[in-house]
């Protein structure tokens, strides 16, 4: 992704038209003929020919799409797509495949020399040389369940009371026995003065104590 | 200070889930998925291999699909796109799908066992004609498999393994209006059949080969010719002369052409009305209809027209199948009596009947449509017969053996307007649940859950704890519900067939082919426009049912009379209607209800007349008061012209009607017609609840959002930017967006995007807007939001004022009152077209907004209203930060956890609908298109609720294991102190 491009898109502009001039030559994948033009182009999944499609969308649902919608077409085994009776001018071609995010690709056709095609991805303001899509990236629509661990089962609000449980029943009486006895009698005998409830006072049948 | 770190801790719990999500396991629990195709237009069986039986169709949503004959499911499915429309279908090699589509201009082959797509070939013509598809049945496999493709006025040879076209001849040129190709099977010459200036009819023999032309005859025939012909045999046409009073049968054999003409009153005594020739073909047979009768007629060996039968009711033919070498059938097929009657009769004997049966059907499903029959050997030898029947609801049903084997409801793919009804309310000892009657059972279930939150669950464990979930008879109850999510969808679909669709899991409760919808004399070309919810009892009319209206209208143009229709929404009965009335260009409900909570509806006609509904003297009586301050506005789309009217009194064309009033123009705003084309507009939506007018803002200050009811967004451009993309240059196109007060007609935010353009999608909430547009320069679409604030009550914020007095927080907000305000404004970049843009819509408004954007991919993406915040900058302060401000960047992220569909397309979606449910977290989403889509949503979690996936097993356990500890440590504690007395 193009980090703030709008900031400075004078710069993109200009390296941009600046592609155009070295490589319209090389990007011919359209031809001229008298009522509109053609589009030939590939879409390229990789991998896609060797993993079992679960999730994926197939090759036979992607689609092709011109303009918005204008035109749509579909893909063939070896995923090549072509659209006929093109006028000249800045099209937009967009494809639609579940469980792969495609950039947008802006094709310009060139009504002066018919056959010369120039094209550019709109995401990231790439160049194309040919006409071949690729997907910017794989489309996760699922969050993944994490694996059963004993954190998250700790984090949760009731691992929590568990813990803090634990943490007074094991580590309370650990810290008490640390301290100095002394200290510890004086405190118990504050304690039992001021009547502050103690943890065995507040059950029931404890009352009798003390 | 308390109150301030609970509010952090509130942006930081929602500041997490800035994306909707799902786990792949949770999918089906709150949302279901229907796919449809829509109405069959072809259809061809694929039944002669053994293994998979099924059929291929297309539909007139553009939907080529291959079902399962057994079930009805659908194997696979393509929804072209919605210019091209399928012409013929057909299958060749026993392998490949043939589509002609585009006004023929498409040639598509799809490999029937998967649908993918094999090859595509573009045939040129010269000028729009007649479009026809011959693919020879033959089953060798090699390049000689021509198919013939007749399109755009020239005939077309393809090669039937690879597309490649092997010839093709131009008949455009010659300006001939072809109506016949015919290829005889086996045989090597096309006779193509036509007529010249529709008197002079034309014969070609061409050599299938090479596309030679063999032999051209042509004969005069003065009497003209109009509209179709059907071929009736392999050498006979037939066809209407101008008048259409004569039948002419045409004989090409050898070269040589004959005429004989026949009276259509010699054959049919009191024929009245157009006759038409009925496209099936029938073998030597063919069908006439004229405005009584359906007249089948046979076409003898001397070239002798005789009558065979005259059928009364409305009834559908198939085309005829050869059942053996000298045998041919067709079926007949009628509703009636909520019975459909099946005959299937061999094509040279009238009186003998091969198959008659009589199938019990649904009454609502009106007239047969088309009917595509196909045969099968039985184990005892016969002729066993399978029938594909559309009906006029659109429902494709497939019967065989007396009985309908199933049936889809294809007439949801056209759902025009849909509306919501609640379910009644739960009364004791009705249908209470069994499920948390039941302790134990209800135990089991969360120990199962437990187990699978631990991981311990075993497979069956996780299938029984998967199907619990998704049978959970809590979502599918026939009753209201606590949190609002069970209710009742009710879609309006363009057969004219209402349907309520329960929201848990999607089945149909009710079905209603609306009596008013259907043609009849009084009402030629109806179609359904918008529904309404009509009466919603709560309070002091519970006990009523409540009801919706159906507004149509009698044909495409707005003038058209309208038509009406009541409908219960619990018992799916019509209660009343009223055709015609007046033409219906607008519907208003307005926010009053009579004793019996029906809501008071203006009708405005196209002249701009109000009608109050329903005609009633007590709604008349609540209406009259208020009648000053009822306001619309109409817009001329065409002109550039909106104008404010307001209902003047009583209407006086017609001074009896006194629930009639004349409107009265306030203001216009005329729009430069050169420069600027309407091209897009939005509202609030009526119902939308806003929870506040203030808006917190980081450095303790308030701003004043402007919420009026009556903003109206508009979108205009340039007239040549209205056209597609790619069609203009950023120098001559612009976007100028308006937001105009629809009561004074001040326009109160007026704004101009260079160089963009058309499709704009725009969605009006609170007092914000946003709007989706292509952007020429840049040659990327872009969002844009605008929102407006109340500056007049900017000065609220000072204390000594309030305490003064000299507020104006008291003071009514009026649109007269001219309230200063300021709209801030910023776009970003959006990656793909838009189809249907929408906003959530929870039952108090407190629960931050989401976009749901229905992208091209027919996916829909739920964004975060906080990416279009005006106030974003690159670097936020801390501040601002707190307050919920994302960082500016320059294009809205595309998360895919947020695709509200998941894994999912909505093929051909058209809109999305959200409803809020009574939880006030929760908003019900419904996506409608070819497919139909209904998912819950929570755009800012459901912090008022406990999820779905919440454990209560592990909760008891909890509780279980601290009553333990508390009594461990208590005897410990005890010991302890015993333990110190002694010492």
């Amino acid at each position: 992704m193009a980090p703030n491009a709008r900031s400075r898109p004078l710069l993109f502009a200009l390296s941009a038209s600046f592609f155009f001039l070295i490589l319209s030559v090389g990007a011919a994948v359209s031809s001229g003929s008298a009522d509109g033009f053609t589009i030939n182009g590939r879409v390229r999944i990789p991998g896609a020919g060797v993993r079992t499609f679960g999730l994926m969308g197939k090759i036979s649902d992607a689609k092709v799409i011109l303009n918005g919608g204008k035109k749509i077409t579909f893909l063939r085994p070896d995923g090549y797509f072509s659209f006929h009776n093109i006028s000249a001018g800045t099209h937009l071609i967009e494809v639609a495949s579940i469980g792969y995010f495609f950039s947008p690709v802006r094709v310009d056709v060139s009504a002066r020399n018919p056959g010369k095609v120039q094209a550019a991805l709109t995401e990231n303001r790439r160049i194309l040389n040919e006409l071949v899509l690729e997907p910017l990236r794989e489309e996760q629509y699922y969050e993944i369940r994490e694996p059963f661990s004993l954190m998250s089962l700790v984090k949760s609000p009731m691992g929590l009371m568990v813990g803090f449980m634990l943490v007074v029943v094991f580590l309370m009486p650990k810290l008490v026995e640390n301290m100095d006895p002394e200290e510890m009698r004086r405190a118990q005998e504050e304690m039992r003065n001021q009547g502050v409830p103690s943890l065995s006072n507040l059950l029931p049948g404890a009352a009798r104590s003390n | 200070m308390a109150i301030r770190t609970f509010v952090l801790l509130v942006l930081f719990l929602s500041s997490m889930n800035l994306s909707f999500s799902l786990y792949e396991d949770q999918v089906g629990l709150m949302d279901w998925h229907q796919k449809y195709i829509g109405k069959v237009k072809h259809a061809v069986f694929h039944t002669q291999k053994a293994g998979r039986k099924r059929v291929v169709v297309s539909t007139e949503h553009n939907v080529i699909a291959s079902l399962d004959l057994r079930h009805g499911d659908i194997y696979w499915r393509h929804v072209l796109g919605a210019d091209d429309a399928i012409d013929g279908i057909d299958i060749t090699l026993g392998k490949y799908v043939i589509t002609l589509s585009s006004g023929g201009s498409i040639l598509r082959a799809w490999n029937l066992p998967d649908g993918q797509l094999v090859w595509e070939s573009v045939l040129k013509g010269s000028k729009p004609s007649k479009t026809m598809l011959i693919v020879p049945t033959s089953f060798r496999v090699d390049k000689e498999n021509l198919i013939l493709a007749f399109a755009e006025g020239c005939l077309h040879a393809v090669s039937s393994v690879d597309g490649e076209i092997i010839w093709r001849k131009d008949f455009a040129a010659e300006s001939l209006d072809v109506q016949q190709v015919i290829q005889a099977p086996g045989e090597e010459t096309i006779h193509v059949l036509g007529y010249l200036e529709s008197f002079q009819f034309h014969a070609y023999q061409i050599n299938s080969r090479k596309g030679d032309e063999i032999k051209h005859v042509t004969v005069d025939f003065p009497g003209g010719f109009s509209g179709d012909t059907l071929l009736v045999s392999g050498d006979v046409l037939v066809a209407l002369d101008a008048t259409r009073s004569i039948l002419l049968t045409i004989f090409f054999q050898d070269g040589e052409i004959n005429f004989r003409k026949t009276q259509i009153s010699s054959l049919v005594d009191d024929s009245h009305g157009v006759v038409e020739i009925l496209p099936s073909k029938l073998a030597d047979m063919f069908a006439l209809k004229t405005n009584k009768f359906l007249v089948l007629a046979r076409v003898t060996d001397g070239g002798k027209v005789e009558l065979v039968e005259k059928i009364k009711e409305a009834a559908a033919l198939s085309d005829a199948i050869s059942l053996s070498e000298s045998q041919q059938a067709f079926a007949l097929v009628r509703h009636e009596n909520e019975k459909l009657h099946f005959v299937v009769k061999p094509v040279h004997d009238w009186n003998m009947d091969l198959l008659k049966e009589a199938i019990k059907i649904d009454n609502h499903r009106g007239r047969v449509h088309k009917v595509f029959i196909n045969n099968y050997i039985r184990t005892d030898r016969s002729h066993g017969f399978r029938a594909l029947i559309v009906m006029e609801d659109h429902s494709l049903s497939l019967i065989q053996q007396g009985e309908m084997v199933w049936c889809r409801e294809d007439g949801l793919a056209s759902v025009i307007d849909v509306t919501t009804s609640e379910l009644p309310v739960e009364k004791d000892g009705v249908s209470v649940s069994k499920v948390e009657q039941n302790l134990f059972e209800w135990l089991k279930g969360h120990i199962l859950k437990l187990k699978g939150t631990l991981m311990l669950a075993s497979p069956e464990d996780v299938a029984a704890i998967q199907k619990m979930r998704l049978k959970s008879s809590e979502k599918s109850k026939m009753t209201r519900d606590h949190n609002g999510f069970r209710k009742l969808l009710i879609v309006l679909t363009g057969a004219g067939k209402v349907f309520a669709l329960h929201t848990g899991d999607g089945r149909i409760v009710w079905s209603l082919l609306l009596q008013s919808l259907r043609k009849s004399e009084k009402c030629d070309y109806p179609t359904g426009l918008r529904i309404y919810p009509w009466q919603v009892p709560h309070h002091h009319a519970l006990d009523e049912n409540p009801s919706v209206l159906v507004v149509g209208r009698c044909g495409p143009s707005d003038d058209a009379p309208g038509l009406l229709s009541f409908i219960d929404a619990y018992t799916g009965q019509e209660l009343n209607y009223l055709v015609p009335v007046h033409s219906v260009v607008q519907v208003i409900p307005l926010p009053f209800t009579d004793s019996t909570e029906q809501r008071l509806h203006l009708l405005v006609d196209a002249n701009q007349r109000a009608h109050l509904y329903p005609r009633s003297p007590e709604a008349l009586s609540i209406f009259r008061p208020e009648i000053s301050n009822i306001y619309w506005y109409s817009v001329e789309a065409d002109n550039g012209i909106i104008r404010g009217h307001v209902s003047k009194g009583s209407c006086s064309y017609n001074e009896e009607d006194e629930y009639c009033f004349d409107p009265k123009d306030l203001w216009s705003v005329v729009l430069p017609a050169e420069s600027e084309k309407i091209v897009a507009m939005g509202t609030r939506k009526i119902n939308e609840v806003v929870h506040t007018q203030a808006k917190v803002i980081a450095d303790q200050d308030v701003m004043y959002k402007y919420i009026s009811r009556n903003l109206l967004f508009l979108a205009t451009t340039a007239p040549k930017g209205s056209g597609e993309i790619g069609s203009a240059t950023p120098e001559e196109s612009w976007l100028v967006v308006y937001l105009i007060d629809t009561i004074t007609g001040r326009i109160l935010h007026r704004m101009t995007h260079q160089g963009s353009q058309a499709p704009v999608r725009a969605v009006f909430s609170e007092n914000w807007v946003v709007y989706h547009y292509f952007n020429l320069r840049a040659h990327r679409y872009e969002m844009s939001v605008v929102e407006i604030y109340d500056q007049s009550r900017a000065d609220n914020k000072d204390v000594l004022k309030l305490v003064v007095g000299k507020h104006n927080l008291t003071s009514p907000v009026s649109s007269y009152s001219r309230p200063e305000v300021i709209a801030k404004s910023q776009s970003y970049f959006f990656t793909h077209s838009v189809k249907a843009i929408t906003v959530t819509s929870t039952a108090k408004g407190i629960t931050s907004k989401q976009l749901l954007i229905g992208t091209i991919g027919d996916q829909v993406l739920a964004l975060d209203k906080r990416y279009l915040d005006p106030r974003r900058t690159i670097n936020p302060t801390q501040a601002e930060k707190e307050e919920g401000i994302i960082p500016l960047t320059d294009s809205l992220p595309i998360i895919p956890q947020s695709y509200v569909t998941h894994a999912l397309k909505v093929e051909g979606l058209r809109g999305i609908v959200t409803v809020p449910a009574k939880l006030e977290s929760t908003t019900l989403v419904f996506t409608y298109g070819v497919d139909l889509f209904f998912t819950r949503l929570a755009p800012s979690r459901t912090y008022d609720s406990l999820t779905e996936d919440f454990s209560y097993a592990l909760l008891l356990l909890t509780i279980a294991a601290l009553i333990v500890a508390i009594f461990v440590t208590w005897i410990w504690s005890e010991r302890k102190e015993l333990q110190e007395k002694w010492r």
